[in-house]
């Protein structure tokens, strides 16, 4: 099913009268491809929660429209919407089984939708199978592993055959090992069954490594989506080139003047074209090149060997932080210990940001 | 979903009828009977308004009785109860062996009736002559060369004697078990600081136990204070609900009296006697208060 | 509290040596003593015979005949109808407790759950309530209840012993535990409040739901103060006001081994309640009960 948002807006009354209303969600417009995995992607207190739980039903937009295909189902509270939720703490029931848990919500069914028994078990044992629990049906969620726990949840979304599957934070709650594992899982759980699936992270990590399509916000506001390796390459903004990548972009003030773009004092790169501005560099660690004769001159601090390519710290005055890495194969050797270090630039790794808007005005 | 919250009103509803009849109405109701004079049961109608029902209720020595009676339980239980839990607190968090059992064996008072429990103890204590019975109390005292004393129908300081001693042994198993709770909540870091430190036992109780425990204390103090001022059930079971004439009545017992009963009908005088009471109460607790908030830690180790 | 049980205590204190161990021991027995002696002698004292108890001049510490006749007189003949009081204080027991737990479940859900205007108003105005004594208002239930001509009926002794305000703030704490998650679950799956509460909340607070009934039932078991109030009829009296009456008029005065069997009778269920769900009453009652 395809997900469309149209300018959606969630505002919440403030809880006393000292504090003011918070704008959680800000005139948000995304289409949802039907089929794709998507993630929402953030730091933590964006926004992303209200709007995954905007497309669910359990919050309503202030103002804005949420349609499925073409059907506006804003007004819709969840239950109408054919959507299945898996939770953060996955919100099993712990005085049920995991049959009982995945078979709760198809005993909410009325009327005409309601199923026979064995329809019931049916489904069940499939949901089941997709997520691979046939085994642990008998068990409470407290004789689980956080994993597993994981699966009874998606099976019980999946056992009514949601047009769309939400997941909020699916894997902040396991370990560093079942993260990686459990991400593979849902990405082979969602092609399985082709449904629309958005999940919400503030890991980059997770969400380039499994997703389709990534969907970046900030403070409620949408700030870039679309394949993750695109937006990778082509950050819209300052915010988009920081969330994306580690280590970090390096960051640097500086400043274009005869579309020459400085930092510090150096000229850098040309930038035919932009007008004399303040701006900031972005430069991805694997950009920067080691070269006797780059244009951008670092104070060296250490290096450090990743087995077959290795990371140079260094530091500049005009750098956003204290520190810059650049990360580079073995080929570009320097000498032992310099004063200093140079670096030139690869390609499509610098980026030029405008520094009033932090709209991105170059990519070189 | 939200609209006014018709749904919950409704979920609130048996509770809110409930409340309202037996304990909002009857608040409101008990302040205006104890001012309406002349007021029975038989005359359903007041002859004026004012704080007559007031000054006859401690005008009358029965309530006098009782006033004094409920003050010296309350004196004398509310410490020594207080002091007893503590120190059985303490042995009991110093043992491993038998714990248990000992805590099993000390709550039981607590699940027990107290009338009927009371009969026994009456038992114990009683001093029948025309059977020639003593009791086994008696028959203690006896074998220790002491003169047998009837402590159910004889002198005052018996009577009140067995009653303190009534009530201390209901109200300990509460007492003993919030308190070995509050030592069990605290932190056994302290304690191993301590012995660190090269600090006495008399020192690390008195220096870090005692206030870590002191909330808990206060909070048994308070709720002892209330208890034993709205003592009555125990007096009933030792001496019978003729509590008057046995000169062992209570101010419950007084309410009670003249509410129903020989001395009954006069649901004025009643509230009268109930209002005094809440005062008491009240004051006792404010005071209560005043000095906790003076004297104890306050960096948690309170309940929770 | 959880932690607090006091079955987890650690060791914390250690009275010096071998002596100062021995002397705790003491005192802890000394007075495990002065609880269970009372209990030994209604027990061994409910199996002696009148004639013999009668002609001991010193109480016997055992009996030296053993006699149930004290008890099949309880359930026999009898000037005093001591199962029927055991009976109407069952009944009394259950349904209060059941009335209770109704209310007390839909109002801790609603304050632990539902938004309405003015709950927190609502909420302390509870709490307030927590504070009263029952003896200010009884009074005033005693006149309400003769003027529904509610005396010496069953419905006079159970109505005003429904509401506590303390179990529902004990639930509310304890809905308030299942996480706001489940709830948007439940919603998310077209689960109705009420199907929500009855399915979900209230199994997962199975283990307050029942403490809150057995320290209720403890509560209407031993209730004295109301019932005397209110029953003069002798068949609706509970078994406090039953102790009460064969102290006062069965058996004769003398009978104490009959009054003692009545009192163990009486007793027990309550004893036998407490060893099961020890640690729950235990429990229940550390986090706030006092008794009465």
């Amino acid at each position: 099913m395809k997900v469309t948002l149209d300018g959606v807006t969630k505002i919440f009354p403030p809880h006393s009268k000292k504090e003011s209303p918070v704008t959680a969600v800000s005139n948000f417009n995304l289409e949802i491809p039907d089929g794709k995995l998507v993630a929402l992607l953030g730091p933590s207190g964006c926004g992303k929660s209200t709007l995954l739980n905007i497309i669910c039903g359990l919050e309503s937009p202030t103002s804005g429209s949420v349609l499925f295909d073409q059907n506006d189902v804003t007004k819709l509270p969840p239950e109408k919407r054919g959507v299945g939720m898996v939770f953060q703490n996955y919100a099993l029931y712990p005085h049920m089984s995991a049959r009982k848990n995945i078979l709760f919500p198809l005993g909410n069914l009325k009327g005409k939708a309601k199923l026979t028994k064995e329809e019931k078990n049916r489904r069940m044992l499939d949901a089941a199978r997709i997520v691979q629990i046939e085994n642990l049906l008998e068990r409470k969620p407290g004789n689980m592993s956080g994993g597993q726990q994981q699966r009874v949840a998606i099976a019980r979304a999946l056992v009514k055959y949601p047009g769309i599957l939400l997941l909020d934070e699916p894997l902040s709650n396991l370990d560093a090992r079942l993260r990686l594992e459990t991400r593979e899982e849902i990405r082979r759980i969602q092609k399985n069954t082709g449904i629309t699936t958005v999940f919400v992270t503030h890991d980059q990590e997770e969400a380039m490594s499994i997703s389709d399509i990534i969907v970046l916000m900030k403070k409620g506001v949408f700030q870039q989506s679309g394949k993750p390796q695109n937006v990778y390459d082509n950050p819209a903004n300052l915010f988009v080139a920081k969330f994306l990548g580690t280590p970090a972009i390096n960051v640097f003030k500086g400043k274009i003047e005869n579309a020459k773009v400085f930092i510090g004092d150096e000229p850098v790169a040309d930038v035919p074209g932009c007008e004399n501005r303040d701006v900031y560099v972005g430069i991805r660690p694997e950009g920067l090149i080691p070269d006797k004769n780059g244009p951008l001159t670092c104070s060296f601090k250490s290096i450090d060997v990743l087995g077959r390519d290795y990371m140079i710290v260094a530091s500049h005055g005009a750098a956003e932080t204290s520190v810059i890495r650049a990360i580079t194969d073995s080929e570009n050797k320097i000498e032992d210990n310099p004063e200093t270090v140079r670096f030139s630039f690869k390609k499509n790794k610098f980026f030029v940001f405008d520094a009033k808007t932090e709209e991105r005005i170059y990519l070189g | 979903m939200k609209k006014f919250g018709l749904k919950a009103w409704l979920y609130l509803l048996p509770a809110i009828l409930f409340l309202v009849v037996f304990m909002v109405y009857p608040l409101i109701d008990v302040v205006i009977y104890s001012f309406e004079e002349g007021f029975t049961t038989t005359s359903q109608t007041a002859t004026g308004v004012g704080i007559g029902n007031f000054s006859t209720v401690l005008r009358d020595p029965y309530f006098i009785q009782a006033l004094k009676n409920t003050f010296v339980l309350v004196a004398i239980t509310v410490p020594v109860s207080t002091g007893l839990a503590l120190l059985i607190s303490l042995g009991l968090s110093s043992i491993k062996k038998l714990r248990e059992f000992f805590q099993t064996v000390y709550f039981l008072p607590y699940v027990t009736n107290t009338l009927a429990v009371g009969l026994v103890f009456m038992m114990l204590f009683n001093k029948n002559e025309s059977s020639g019975s003593v009791g086994m109390i008696n028959t203690f005292i006896r074998f220790f060369g002491g003169p047998t004393i009837d402590f159910i129908n004889g002198p005052y300081w018996a009577k009140m004697l067995v009653l303190c001693l009534y009530t201390v042994w209901i109200v300990l198993p509460f007492k003993i078990l919030i308190l070995t709770s509050a030592l069990a909540s605290v932190k056994k870091d302290y304690y191993n600081a301590a012995k660190v430190d090269g600090t006495s036992k008399f020192r690390t109780f008195t220096h870090i136990t005692l206030p870590m425990i002191s909330p808990m204390l206060f909070y048994l103090f308070i709720t002892g204070f209330i208890g034993a001022f709205k003592a009555y059930s125990d007096a009933v079971a030792l001496f019978g609900t003729k509590l008057n004439e046995a000169g062992m009545n209570t101010i419950v017992g007084y309410v009670y009296d003249k509410l129903y009963g020989d001395s009954g009908g006069y649901p004025s005088y009643a509230s009268a006697a109930a209002l005094i009471l809440f005062f008491i109460i009240l004051t006792i607790t404010v005071i209560n208060l005043i000095v906790r908030n003076k004297l104890t830690y306050k960096g948690g180790g309170g309940r929770a | 509290m959880r932690d607090r049980h006091p079955k987890d205590l650690k060791k914390q204190y250690t009275f010096g040596g071998i002596a100062g161990k021995a002397g705790v021991y003491f005192m802890l027995a000394l007075w495990a003593l002065m609880v269970l002696f009372p209990f030994y002698f209604m027990i061994i004292t409910s199996f002696k015979s009148y004639g013999s108890y009668s002609a001991e001049i010193t109480p016997a510490i055992v009996p030296k005949t053993w006699t149930v006749a004290n008890y099949s007189s309880l359930f026999g003949d009898s000037s005093v109808p001591l199962p029927r009081y055991l009976l109407n204080t069952a009944f009394f027991a259950i349904v209060t407790t059941a009335i209770m737990v109704v209310v007390i479940v839909l109002a801790a859900f609603a304050f632990a759950r539902l938004s309405f205007r003015g709950k927190n108003i609502v909420f302390v105005l509870f709490l307030s309530l927590m504070m009263i004594p029952s003896e200010l208002v009884i009074i005033t239930n005693f006149v309400t209840i003769t003027d529904l001509n509610l005396r010496n009926t069953y419905l006079g002794l159970i109505l005003p012993s429904v509401t506590s305000v303390f179990y529902i703030y004990l639930l509310k704490e304890s809905f308030e535990l299942v996480p706001d998650e489940v709830y948007k679950a439940a919603k998310v799956d077209g689960t109705s409040d009420f199907k929500f509460l009855i399915r979900i909340m209230v199994p997962m607070s199975k283990s307050t739901i029942i403490t809150v009934i057995i320290l209720k039932v403890i509560e209407c078991w031993n209730s004295y103060v109301w019932p005397r109030l209110i029953t003069r009829d002798p068949d609706h009296f509970l078994v406090s006001q039953g102790i009460q009456e064969i102290r006062e008029n069965g058996f004769g005065k003398e009978n104490v081994p009959a009054m003692m069997a009545a009192v163990v009778i009486i007793s027990v269920p309550l004893i036998v309640l407490f060893l099961i769900f020890r640690r729950k009453i235990m429990e229940g009652v550390s986090r706030g009960g006092t008794k009465g």
